[in-house]
């Protein structure tokens, strides 16, 4: 059985496709068959973060509608032979993504996939609603910052009330928080909300936390998931990030803050 | 951050701030997302009909609905004013 996992926040540039990007990529580097959605119609990004953007030919809509086969929509990865992609439609209107065409797609990518990572739009409407729907597993993705935080505590209202599992009464959806943009060293002067902060609030099981970083925009501007740089902090967090979901034991990291004392003492960055 | 900073920063933190703030925000949107979406309607009739007999304030009353395992109790509290009693 394939697993389908929603990356959801609420909010938008919380760093949602960054996160479908890296862990379908992790997925797919540790042997796993994986498939990763853009459920974003009208505003596709997940392709230009994935570096296939030019090779899309046809998009989830046209599979709906039959005006294409799941094999000639889906791009195969070219850093990983493992990993294959669905993009969103970029023109058409967003009412043509239907529960049953959704499904129905689900259902037949989980004969070939072992998981199955949907890329939730930002908000509320029917591509946010379409992406959880259908989850066994939520990573929450959550910005240390109030509208984020408030944003993601309603998606937990919604994956609880609003999806599959919910509605048909079985074992609710595991949500996982990922605490993306983080950045210790603000936490530690007080200008920013801590991890135990936002868990005061959320209480979720913690999958890791993702520090600001760098490398994230680097690895956007050459359409090459931040995991496969595995010198990057970010790169190293989403690793451990997938590890940890597959049930390794890894310590977290990059909670704490590490400038020194006479950095800070001079005011060094 | 400067060594001035280090010494400033433990008065106020907006960070604490921020949390505060987020954690009365949540508790209510939580409770309120749990209620039927008629609640609020019901509210302002029902207010409307009392005010006609007594003169009560906008927030004088609080509805309430809680669900027990198997009852439902509708909780309608309406504070009166201390000089119209009479």
């Amino acid at each position: 059985m394939a697993r389908i996992i929603v990356v959801t926040s609420g909010k938008g540039g919380v760093g949602k496709t960054t996160t479908s990007a890296a862990i379908s990529m992790g997925l797919a580097k540790k042997g796993h068959k994986t498939v990763v959605i853009d459920f974003d119609v009208g505003l596709r990004n997940l392709d230009l973060i994935m570096g296939c953007e030019r090779r899309v030919v046809y998009d989830i809509i046209n599979v709906i509608n039959g005006e294409a086969t799941l094999n000639q929509a889906l791009i195969k990865d070219k850093n990983c032979n493992l990993l294959s992609i669905l993009p969103a439609s970029q023109t058409r209107n967003k009412d043509a993504l239907t529960q049953e065409g959704v499904g129905k797609i689900l259902e037949e990518l989980g004969k070939e996939f072992k998981y199955i990572v949907c890329d939730s739009p930002a908000g509320i409407e029917q591509g946010a609603h379409l992406a959880m729907y259908f989850a066994d597993d939520a990573f929450i993705v959550t910005n240390p910052e109030v509208s984020s935080v408030r944003d993601s505590d309603r998606i937990l209202g919604l994956l609880a009330s609003k999806s599959r599992r919910a509605e048909q009464n079985e074992e609710p959806i595991k949500e996982y928080l990922l605490l993306s943009r983080y950045s210790p060293e603000r936490v530690k002067s007080g200008e920013m909300l801590s991890l135990d902060d936002v868990q005061e609030i959320l209480s979720l099981h913690l999958l890791g936390v993702i520090p600001e970083s760098k490398s994230v925009l680097l690895a956007s501007n050459s359409g090459i998931p931040v995991i496969l740089d595995d010198k990057s902090d970010a790169g190293q967090a989403y690793a451990d990030i997938v590890a940890r979901y597959l049930g390794e034991n890894k310590p977290h990291r990059f909670i704490d803050d590490k400038t020194g004392f006479f950095r800070k003492l001079f005011g060094g960055k | 951050m400067s060594l001035l900073d280090y010494f400033r920063s433990s008065k106020t933190s907006s960070a604490s701030l921020a949390k505060e703030r987020l954690q009365i925000l949540v508790a209510y949107e939580r409770s309120s997302s749990s209620q039927p979406s008629y609640l609020p309607q019901l509210q302002k009739e029902l207010l409307l009909v009392i005010q006609r007999y007594v003169d009560v304030s906008q927030d004088a009353m609080t509805i309430n609905l809680e669900q027990n395992d198997n009852q439902e109790t509708l909780e309608l509290n309406i504070v009166l004013s201390e000089r119209r009693r009479n």
